[in-house]
């Protein structure tokens, strides 16, 4: 039935578990819009034969649709409406929720291309492996303007913005290869924007990343750490503290903490906005826009860090803001017994 | 009942000949007359973009490079999209037929203000100059939606459309204006709000959208330009800005703009329904309170274009169940039409064709409409051509459709004469057709997931895109054969008569064509609109079937 269906509609494969749900609210709103839609159309046809002209200036007696006959044309389609809706945001929100143990993947959009990311492991462009039967969860950024990551036969469709990062997961069912397309018009070259998923199973892949990935990828560390925890490790590692401080004292840089969208002057004159360009640039790039009153004296990571590394440590400078909001103490309802 | 078995002449004096001259239609005040210029820009523009329709799709015929690059084609799809929507679906029903027949149906002698009603078509040809011209220019890439970050980064000339839109906009409000002021001043003695032809509501409605949301519109664009001119960091987060914003602003007019275009179109159907089922509608009061239900729930839906956008999950959900609400008001006018039929006398004439046509299309474009508004569903279909087949089923089938019928059942009215009624009919069956074969293809390429906007695609998408151009190039054959006739019987059509439909419209009161202040006489509208159930108190004239 779900294959028949299927090919009727020319809904290609389902290749992951969102796949499935999202066919299966699909083919319940096709068919009953097929049926009501014949059920209107036949009603027309037999009201066309049947109440066709004869006489030019024949006169009808005034009719006017019982109440009870409104009710029922609002609440019957109202009830579908809404039952279509909560079935469909059940989905919804299931496909925003990664699962805690997904394997996380980093995603960039860029006239024209795909890169993605593993925490621990190198990049790649236009070609995305990841293994069968686990959940993958996607952090997507862009560089330039907004692009929308597709894959058909997955269900799955997240933009990807820049200045943002946005989230999305999926599990793939079985090994293959599946085409990615972006869907939000980008330029010039749009329709060739075109990637792959290739799903291998989880053997294989493991195979795969040890090839790739080297030693750190052996050792699997820090797979799931969230990104800010990550953050903090490759700045460790990469010996940021030795000139940035995260409590705000001033030390041989500029520190970290409430740096984030931070006005700061240049050493050149005029200012710039600590945005996410501005802290990647630094990175890359340190003695381009020197903050006044530093020396410059921070050498370049070009090559060093890879894609994911940056965005990481984004994510940790981000994280530190001037000072936190702190949420009042939930309040618990109270329950109290009564009599007795 | 009396009835004149002679045949009918052509009044000595109307609206068309009682001023001679260029100079006296250019300066004229005559909201028919305005009425009637508009039409004549309205199909200019909608001969313009529909050109650019069909090179799309000629281009879409086989994968790869077909009749343009892929710069040529970003440049044409925005073309079209930019001149159908701003410059054709927009205004057409309201500023042709609205202009033409609302004092009529209302019994006024004109709308409250007859220069701004002048200054509003002035407006509107001079945003359409400018959009146009700056188009064919240097050509812009940006699709009608205009999304930042991507307009204000390209390096085509984004601005001079901006402002044409801008101007375009103006010419809107000072027509929404003009109508609630009408309405709400000018109707004849004892019409009271629950007397009004359907088609004055919708028209009421419509402009009560134009008002409240167009300025929006002029503010995002606005602030588009002043982005792209002076890079003050709204949209852009390189400076701070949030490229999301603008798609909340651009889509709190937008999305309602799609019920300035189809409001009107449901009036118009509701009047044809009635006139060829020559019947009452089933339910006068559900086609008024629909009316304004679309009007005011249309501004609470706009987030369901963002699903995918990383909006906050609650967000998507709340704005999923108000556009289910939306829906429901057209569900309501959908089966109103339909039961109207029930013990009618129908006569299957040309505009009623379309009227069939519409419900149909309507149908399906509200149904998949309700598709794309489930969260989940959309995470498939957003931005493929099942988005494209959908809102073309709504907009082109049915505020085009509706048009049609407009076109149709008022030609006499406007123009005195008839067109051939046997060609008409073929006509709409071809039309129709088209249609379908045009943008059904497209459904079943969105379920298999070409993205719009692709100037080249991959190869197994092929045989659906060459059913889709069979399908467009019939309808623009259709389009075709409507000029010639239509054109034909402006001079050599049959003369109508003061009312060739046997219609209980109130516009059918005055000559065919009217005259210039509409009615010899002040009118008296004896019965309810839309009422069959009693013989008619004005002479008719004996018609076919």
């Amino acid at each position: 039935m779900n294959d028949v269906l299927r090919s009727i509609l020319f809904l290609p494969e389902e290749g992951s578990t969102l796949a499935s749900r999202v066919d299966g609210i699909h083919f319940f709103i096709i068919l009953t819009t097929m049926v009501v839609g014949a059920g209107i159309g036949l009603t027309g046809f037999v009201f066309l034969l049947r109440y066709r002209r004869r006489y030019a200036h024949a006169l009808t007696e005034a009719f006017t649709a019982p109440m009870w006959l409104e009710v029922l044309f609002v609440t019957v389609p109202l009830s579908f409406f809404l039952l279509w809706g909560a079935l469909g945001y059940r989905d919804y929100v299931w496909s925003r929720a990664a699962p805690p143990d997904a394997l996380d993947v980093y995603v960039t959009g860029k006239q024209w291309m795909w890169k993605f990311a593993y925490p621990e492991g190198p990049g790649a462009v236009d070609v995305l492996h990841v293994p069968a039967g686990r959940p993958v969860r996607l952090l997507l950024t862009s560089r330039d303007v907004i692009h929308s990551f597709y894959v058909p036969a997955f269900r799955l469709k997240m933009d990807a913005i820049p200045g943002r990062y946005t989230e999305t997961w999926f599990e793939a069912i079985r090994p293959g290869r599946y085409p990615v397309l972006c869907a939000e018009f980008c330029g010039l070259n749009h329709s060739l924007m075109r990637a792959e998923v290739v799903v291998l199973s989880p053997a294989e892949f493991e195979a795969w990343r040890a090839e790739q990935g080297g030693d750190q990828v052996a050792s699997g560390a820090g797979l799931t750490e969230p990104l800010v925890a990550r953050g903090r490790l490759v700045a460790t590692r990469e010996g940021c503290f030795q000139c940035h401080t995260v409590d705000g004292t001033p030390h041989i840089g500029p520190t970290w903490r409430g740096l984030y969208l931070r006005e700061e002057p240049l050493d050149s004159g005029g200012t710039i906005r600590a945005d996410v360009a501005y802290l990647t640039e630094s990175m890359m790039e340190p003695q381009a826009k020197v903050v006044a009153g530093y020396a410059p004296v921070m050498p370049s990571f070009q090559g060093r860090l890879s894609a994911a590394d940056v965005a990481s440590l984004v994510e940790f400078i981000q994280s530190l803001r001037p000072e936190r909001p702190v949420p009042p103490a939930a309040r618990e309802p109270r329950y109290e017994l009564r009599g007795r | 009942m009396s009835f004149e078995a002679a045949e009918p002449a052509m009044p000595r004096e109307h609206y068309l000949n009682a001023q001679r001259g260029a100079w006296s239609w250019l300066t004229t005040h005559d909201h028919k007359r305005i009425g009637v210029m508009f039409l004549g820009a309205l199909l200019c523009t909608f001969l313009l973009g529909g050109v650019f329709a069909l090179a799309l799709r000629l281009e879409l015929l086989t994968p790869g490079e077909t009749v343009m690059g892929r710069l040529a084609y970003n440049r044409s799809f925005t073309l079209h999209g930019v001149i159908m929507v701003w410059l054709f679906l927009i205004p057409s029903i309201p500023t042709s037929f609205g202009n033409f027949l609302l004092p009529l149906m209302i019994g006024a002698r004109d709308v409250a203000f007859p220069r701004l009603n002048l200054a509003s078509f002035y407006l509107f040809l001079l945003g359409a100059v400018m959009t146009v011209w700056a188009i064919l220019q240097g050509g812009v890439d940006t699709g009608w939606t205009f999304y930042t970050p991507y307009s204000t980064a390209t390096g085509t000339d984004v601005l001079p459309v901006l402002m044409g839109v801008f101007v375009v906009g103006f010419s809107t409000i000072l027509s929404g204006l003009n109508f609630i002021t009408t309405v709400h001043t000018m109707r004849a003695p004892g019409m009271g709000w629950m007397r009004m032809p359907i088609f004055v509501w919708t028209l009421y409605g419509t402009s009560i959208i134009q008002v409240l949301a167009t300025p929006v519109l002029g503010m995002v664009l606005l602030l588009v330009a002043l982005e792209r001119v002076a890079g003050v960091g709204l949209f852009d987060p390189a400076r701070g800005g949030d490229p999301l914003l603008y798609q909340h602003l651009f889509w709190f007019y937008s999305h309602p703009a799609v019920y300035i275009m189809i409001l009107p179109g449901m009036g118009v159907i509701s009047e044809s329904v009635s006139a060829f089922c020559r019947k009452n509608p089933s339910s006068y009061r559900v086609l008024v309170w629909s009316t304004v239900g679309i009007a005011f729930v249309g501004f609470l839906t706009w987030g369901h274009h963002m699903f995918v956008s990383g909006q906050s999950v609650l967000g998507s959900g709340t704005f999923s169940i108000l556009s289910m609400l939306v829906a429901i008001f057209t569900a309501l006018k959908i089966f109103t039409w339909t039961s109207t039929m029930y013990r009618g006398s129908i006569w299957m004439s040309a505009p009623f064709t379309y009227v069939l046509g519409f419900i149909f299309l309507l149908f399906f474009g509200g149904m998949s409409g309700v598709a794309v508004a489930v969260t989940s569903a959309d995470l498939h279909w957003h931005d493929t051509y099942f988005v494209v087949a959908h809102f073309h089923f709504i907009m082109v089938g049915a505020s085009l459709m509706a048009f049609l019928a407009a076109l149709h059942y008022w030609f006499p009215k406007m123009f005195g004469r008839c067109y051939p009624e046997g060609l008409g009919v073929g006509t709409a069956v071809l039309i129709i057709f088209g249609f379908i074969a045009t943008f059904l293809p497209q459904f079943l390429l969105g379920n298999m997931g070409m993205p719009r906007r692709y100037a080249d695609y991959p190869e197994h998408f092929q045989s659906l895109h060459v059913a889709s151009t069979a399908g467009a190039s019939l309808l623009g054959f259709g389009f075709l054969i409507i000029a010639a006739y239509l054109g034909w019987s402006l001079r050599h059509g049959r003369v109508a008569g003061r009312n060739p439909w046997g219609s209980r419209g109130y516009e059918w009161h005055s000559d065919s064509p009217p005259p210039e202040s509409n009615f010899h006489a002040p009118p008296d509208f004896p019965y309810r609109p839309h009422d069959y159930s009693r013989p008619d108190t004005q002479p008719e004239v004996g018609h076919a079937a």
